[in-house]
């Protein structure tokens, strides 16, 4: 039984898993810490399994725009990166959110601003979940936290992009980009045949219908006006079916932690530490960013009596916290940066410091 | 059961590989394992470590500031890691290049030149394999049939030619690991 | 004589011209007298001749023929400034039996898309890059391209282009020609009957080499902005004439070995 497993990368797996998950084609550059995603595919050779495209590109810039002509055209694409090239895809991912087209973009994070450094972090929260370039727009945003993860949220990835018509981003970071662990693959998908490519994409104008235009232009003040409430009425379904999260030790705790990917699994080891030194704490972990698990962040706030954000970042997530909470309980926040990566130990101190006293 | 080990050394000893083996070793044995490397540019050069952890149940965090157990094989790595290792953990090191040797007084320190050991063999390319026979002797947290195993599918198969000889620096390393310090139980 | 009724002449079998069908009824936006309402009616007839609307994927630009796509019935793709050849490579890629086109002016493809242009090229992409090139800003009101002459006036060079201030006008054809992706590289211009005749042989053989699977081709078409140039179209014609054309030599740049 052991043997189905196979020890790999973060990375890796979300390469593996995304030829599994019928991906018809990666563009990307390469980028510490996310590197391995294309050496895989590069290697795995999925053009020869399942005719899936790989290619290099000259730029994040032209990747991210490959992805539009790709989705465009109806098809199954991603792309990854790492936070410098995230931001430099920022123009490219609002033409796709504006144009309604399904890819989904893998952000292996490192620390910023700027060219920071390559180790893991999460401040790229904010970029994520807020839209990251102009207009008004959402990303819906999947956070895994371990290798499984990574392989398990590639088709969950491509399935929600074509559901809304929407680009779906994975945040991960550094360290399960990097981390290997055991991991379980989905069988093998079929990629889309031509015939079931949807309708909206230009795939060539038949006689039998209007010609089909990917555009996120729209000079009539008015039909721009009802296309941005299009969206939103896009984003609020995603609050209504879409939201995922774990909870561990919620039952009785009196603190919670909330913290997503690789903070989450050291806060999970926090609650262990805190039960042992007699803090009911327990952990709150969102999955999806965004939506946001608002309604349950908020409904555990009658039940704790504080919150402590979790984060490698200054504090982005807790934004979202305190507007789940509403005040009604006290949310603090704490964080290491530039890629230091808290201790379960530590995060214990703090929340007895914050909230508790002694 | 949770074992927590970091191994350290230089790039091109082996060091990501043995823990590679290490935790395939973990997987065959039902366990679950986790294997966080140092990366970056330390990884085109200079030193390499890796964090691996063993365990019976699902493993919270990958990145630790303490170890059960370290397997140190350069200089940098003992005065980096030294420090590092929990009270009655275990330190193993390989004596090549050691100016400074451990000193701790609350911890299991070993040492087997799997250096000198390997350049006896055909290949100095057995040493990692040599210093994780040594751990295991100290530490069998995973059975030897389990190792074969996890190096069979660690390796990729054009080098499965090489398996014997990588058994054979693993009974090696078992045989010359020798105890310098241990902790007095009081 | 008094008797004739419109409805005697406007007959079937007195058609002498006849607006290509996979140009649609919309009216164009461009100024009188400019070169994009030309070239996208050859580009339509090329598309009508060969019978390949149903496997043809048009790329528009950002600049004044954004909205190509109100115009010439294929599917189509809006892309990002300059972005149009890297959304090319993926629909090609990805839908190899396709015809893909990308309409580009100066600005979108020789400046601010000057890597997706050379690397798409480089890569020898099996697709048709149709570069409008008429020296000018047009849509955003006349500024400065990459191509204006040297000395000419825009809104952004009021006393003139000094290339020793705002660089020299980029030959991007000559440029691409010297990769080994492009396959045939040709340099035309619309603004007499003959050069139309030109240039729709030109880009129906761009057209017809994406079946050979060589790589580019690459159609650079020299035009005039009236509006840009701030001149009558006869003016500008004759400003083209005389200013473009001499640094800018219609004719074929690169064309496959025999």
């Amino acid at each position: 039984m052991e043997e189905d497993f196979v020890l790999m990368k973060g990375n890796e797996a979300l390469a593996e898993a995304a030829i599994r998950a019928g991906a018809d084609g990666y563009f990307g550059y390469p980028i510490t810490p996310q590197s391995e995603v294309m050496e895989y595919l590069t290697a795995a050779k999925p053009w020869e399994r399942t005719g899936m495209v790989v290619l290099q590109a000259e730029s994040e810039v032209s990747a991210i725009n490959m992805l539009y002509g790709g989705a465009g055209a109806g098809k199954r694409v991603m792309t990854s990166s790492s936070s410098p090239g995230i931001s430099l895809m920022q123009e490219g991912i609002s033409y796709i959110a504006g144009a309604e087209l399904p890819v989904v973009v893998a952000n292996v994070v490192r620390g910023g601003p700027g060219l920071g450094t390559i180790q893991p972090s999460q401040s790229d929260y904010f970029q994520a979940t807020k839209g990251g370039g102009h207009g008004d727009y959402h990303l819906l945003v999947l956070a895994p936290s371990s290798v499984q993860e990574m392989a398990d949220f590639m088709p969950l990835a491509f399935d929600l992009a074509f559901k809304y018509r929407n680009p779906v981003m994975i945040l991960s970071d550094g360290a399960i980009g990097q981390m290997m662990e055991k991991v379980k693959f989905q069988p093998q998908r079929p990629r889309m045949k031509d015939e079931e490519l949807p309708g909206w994409a230009t795939t060539g104008k038949t006689p039998d219908r209007e010609r089909n235009i990917i555009t996120s232009l729209d000079l009539d003040p008015y039909r721009q006006e009802r296309f941005n409430r299009k969206l939103i009425e896009k984003y609020q379904k995603m609050k209504e079916e879409e939201v995922r999260f774990e909870t561990f030790q919620c039952e009785d705790a009196e603190y919670l932690f909330v913290a997503y990917g690789t903070s989450s699994r050291i806060c999970q080891k926090s609650v262990q530490l805190a039960r042992e030194k007699g803090i009911k704490a327990g952990l709150f972990r969102p999955i999806t960013l965004f939506p946001f698990p608002e309604k349950q962040v908020g409904a555990l706030a009658d039940q704790v009596k504080g919150m402590l954000s979790v984060e490698m970042s200054a504090g982005q997530m807790v934004e979202d916290v305190r507007l789940a909470t509403n005040g009604k309980v006290p949310v603090e926040h704490y964080g290491r940066m530039g890629g230091v990566i808290p201790t379960p130990d530590e995060i214990v101190e703090v929340l007895i410091q914050k909230f508790i006293g002694g | 059961m949770t074992e927590e080990i970091i191994i350290a050394g230089f790039g091109g000893q082996g060091v990501l590989s043995m823990g590679k083996i290490l935790c395939y070793s973990g997987v065959m044995q039902g366990k679950e394992v986790s294997w966080m490397p140092s990366y970056g540019p330390e990884m085109r050069g200079g030193t390499a470590n890796v964090t691996v952890i063993i365990s019976d149940e699902r493993i919270s965090s990958p990145i630790l500031n303490a170890y059960d157990s370290a397997i140190i094989l350069n200089q940098q790595s003992m005065d980096k890691f030294e420090k590092t290792v929990k009270p009655g953990g275990i330190l193993l090191y390989d004596g090549n290049g050691i100016s400074r040797h451990p000193t701790r007084t609350d911890i299991y320190i070993y040492r087997a030149d799997g250096a000198e050991e390997a350049a006896r063999m055909e290949t100095t390319r057995t040493f990692n394999m040599i210093m994780l026979g040594a751990f295991l002797k100290i530490k069998p947290i995973v059975e030897l049939d389990n190792v074969i195993k996890g190096l069979k599918k660690s390796l990729p198969e054009r080098y499965h030619h090489l398996l014997p000889l990588n058994e054979k620096a693993i009974h090696r390393g078992m045989e010359i690991v020798q105890d310098i310090h241990v902790v007095k139980k009081v | 004589m008094a008797d004739i009724d419109i409805k005697d002449i406007v007959k079937k079998e007195n058609i002498v011209y006849k607006k290509t069908s996979v140009l649609t009824d919309n009216v164009m936006h461009y100024c009188p007298g400019c070169g994009h309402s030309t070239t996208h009616r050859i580009i339509a007839e090329v598309i009508e001749e060969m019978g390949i609307q149903d496997k043809t994927i048009g790329i528009a630009p950002v600049g004044c023929s954004v909205f190509m796509y109100d115009y010439i019935d294929v599917d189509t793709q809006e892309a990002a400034h300059g972005r149009a050849p890297a959304l090319a490579t993926a629909i090609k890629r990805l839908l190899p039996d396709r015809f893909v086109f990308t309409y580009q002016g100066d600005g979108d493809l020789a400046a601010i898309g000057t890597a997706e242009t050379i690397h798409a090229c480089n890569r020898g992409e099996n697709i048709t890059m149709i570069f409008i090139n008429n020296g000018i800003y047009g849509m955003t009101g006349g500024q400065m391209a990459p191509t204006s002459l040297e000395g000419m006036h825009t809104s952004t060079t009021p006393y003139g282009r000094d290339p020793g201030l705002m660089g020299h006008p980029i030959k991007m054809t000559e440029l691409v020609a010297q990769l080994p992706g492009t396959y045939y590289v040709t340099r035309q211009a619309v603004h007499t009957p003959n050069l139309v005749r030109k240039t729709k042989k030109a880009i129906r053989k761009a057209f017809e080499y994406q079946k050979l699977n060589k790589g580019v081709s690459f159609v650079e078409v020299v035009s005039n902005c009236n509006s840009g140039w701030k001149m009558p179209p006869v003016q500008a014609v004759k400003w083209l004439d005389e200013n473009m054309l001499p640094f800018y030599p219609l004719g074929d740049i690169k064309v496959p070995e025999k």
